[in-house]
């Protein structure tokens, strides 16, 4: 039993790191970027070719591919998002779903069907274990997993609160308007924090590819799971993402463990648990949901 | 040469016509008073000065350079900072925080944090306060001091005391004085039209987008802004065109 709690735990350092990206964008940004998947999978596939072309181990592919991505975050906040929040809330929602099916068919003519990995890039990295007392076995990748996300979360957590440029971000994201009257330069904001979110992307998109497999049209379920720790842990909260990742790998992991069937079940069924006493402290339960359209009629 | 000069400004929200072609210049070390009804296109005004808003037509010059198309978190940085009506605050960051943001535009100059709380020193126990769970009067402080952080050539005061009780009024006003006793060049949103000539070197009333009346604040009668306040010097009123 202990040992599938720490191998929860573990896994849920990974969904941290990619509801990371995800999170962030939300709170200073107050965009959902529903191409957070797929651009973690360019990613995953960025340093695949690196790595299968140029022999460019994928440790070292990050130095290119996430200055590469630092500067998609960037361009896209100019040229896509910015423009797109002009026209409400609604459209950026929908541009980013867009784009999303753009780099899921651009890959797929690129890269075709085929399932890769970056595991045998890695070397021994991939299945190596460390021996922890009470003879429960860690992966080697899952400990550097969990650690580079709690490392991540809180650096982004300390950037935001004890840097200049992070108060500038935090300000831009509650009213861009004053930020601009107190010297902010809320495009510039803007545009760096969309780079700083999708370099944790690359990132999670890094981890992704090592430790299991990706194709194409894998994004769709990395942005369920991002979606879900996001929310699990209060959309925003960075040490909160940590802990919706914690909590949605364990609930994956007992799930398993019930019924061999019950890994996704039990993730799902948390997240609505969640979900739902939400919105019922909020006031917005699901009773209030259901008795909405008698009380309008009335 | 004029510190700052207003030029025939015109300012439109939509079809509105906020401000109507207002003409002004304001010397350095001068405080100039601003007094009008709600929306006589005080508030509209200042924002433009600010770069919160951009003119239909007219130019804004500060230091005789053009700031037409300057966008508003440069002018911070040439030396204009407003204190925004209803303060503006970012609630969900401390004290400290919100003077820091103050200094973004990185104009060298005296103002510190410290200053500030020497200043405000009603403000040094909440330095780590949220701005949201703050009162009125720390608020405003808070705003102000927001404002004095970029090092300003003009500060632009936005009704300071809108929302406060006449004491805190007094104390905000208090701290006032001692910046205007220290030579800085300030345009002031007051509604109290007697705190307004009290303070000011100088007073416009501005009527429906207008200029109503412009005078040195010691020889302008009260009863001669309450005429140009309620629009009462037209010699017809009924026949002048809105």
């Amino acid at each position: 039993m202990s040992n599938q709690i720490i191998q929860g735990i573990l896994l849920g350092g990974y969904y941290a790191l990619i509801a990371c990206g995800l999170s962030f964008m939300f709170s200073v940004m107050r965009i959902i970027n529903l191409a957070h998947g797929s651009l973690a999978v360019f990613a995953a596939f960025a340093l695949w070719w690196l790595a299968s072309r140029f022999h460019i181990p994928p440790f070292v592919g990050l130095l290119i591919v996430l200055p590469l991505m630092a500067a998609i975050g960037w361009a896209l906040q100019r040229f896509l998002l910015e423009r797109s929040a002009r026209g409400g809330a609604l459209l950026p929602i929908l541009t980013t779903f867009g784009l999303a099916i753009v780099i899921d068919n651009m890959l797929f003519e690129q890269f075709g069907a085929d399932t890769r990995s970056l595991a045998p890039y890695i070397g021994s990295l991939s299945y190596d274990s460390w021996e922890w007392p009470g003879s429960i076995y860690v992966g080697k990748l899952a400990v550097i997993m969990f650690a580079t996300a709690v490392i991540l979360l809180g650096g982004l957590q300390l950037f935001l609160t004890r840097t200049r440029l992070g108060r500038s971000i935090r300000a831009t994201s509650e009213d861009p308007d004053t930020a601009g009257l107190v010297g902010v330069d809320a495009r510039r904001a803007n545009a760096i924090a969309a780079s700083i979110a999708m370099v944790t992307v690359g990132l999670a998109g890094a981890f992704l590819g090592m430790r299991a497999t990706f194709d194409p049209y894998a994004g769709a379920p990395q942005l369920l799971f991002a979606f879900e720790a996001a929310v699990i842990g209060g959309a925003g909260s960075l040490w909160g993402t940590l802990v919706g990742g914690i909590v949605l790998a364990l609930a994956q992991t007992l799930g398993a463990q019930v019924h061999p069937q019950g890994f996704l079940i039990g993730g799902h069924a948390v997240f609505l648990v969640v979900l739902f006493v939400r919105l019922s402290t909020s006031g917005l339960g699901l009773r209030g949901l259901l008795r909405l359209p008698s009380r309008s009629a009335s | 040469m004029s510190l700052l000069s207003v030029e025939d400004l015109v300012v439109r929200h939509g079809l509105l016509q906020a401000v109507r072609g207002v003409s002004f210049s304001i010397e350095r070390g001068e405080t100039l008073a601003l007094v009008g009804a709600n929306g006589a296109g005080k508030t509209t005004l200042l924002r433009a000065i600010a770069g919160a808003h951009q003119p239909a037509a007219g130019r804004v010059l500060l230091d005789g350079a053009d700031l037409t198309n300057v966008p508003s978190h440069r002018r911070v940085g040439m030396g204009i900072a407003l204190v925004p009506e209803g303060r503006k605050l970012f609630v969900q960051m401390t004290v400290e925080e919100n003077l820091l943001l103050g200094r973004t535009a990185g104009r060298p100059g005296e103002w510190s944090v410290d200053r500030v709380l020497d200043m405000f020193p009603n403000l040094k126990p909440r330095r780590h306060a949220k701005t949201g769970h703050l009162s009125g009067g720390e608020q405003q402080a808070t705003a102000i001091g927001r404002a004095l952080m970029s090092n300003p050539e003009v500060l632009l005061l936005d009704e300071v005391s809108l929302g406060l009780s006449p004491l805190i009024v007094d104390r905000v006003y208090a701290a006032l004085q001692g910046l205007i006793a220290s030579g800085t060049t300030i345009i002031l949103v007051e509604q109290d039209l007697n705190r307004a000539l009290a303070v000011s070197d100088r007073v416009i009333c501005m009527l429906e987008g207008r200029v109503a009346l412009e005078g040195p604040s010691k020889a302008v009668s009260r009863d001669q802004v309450t005429k140009a306040y309620f629009g009462l010097h037209r010699k017809s009123p009924g026949s002048v065109p809105a």
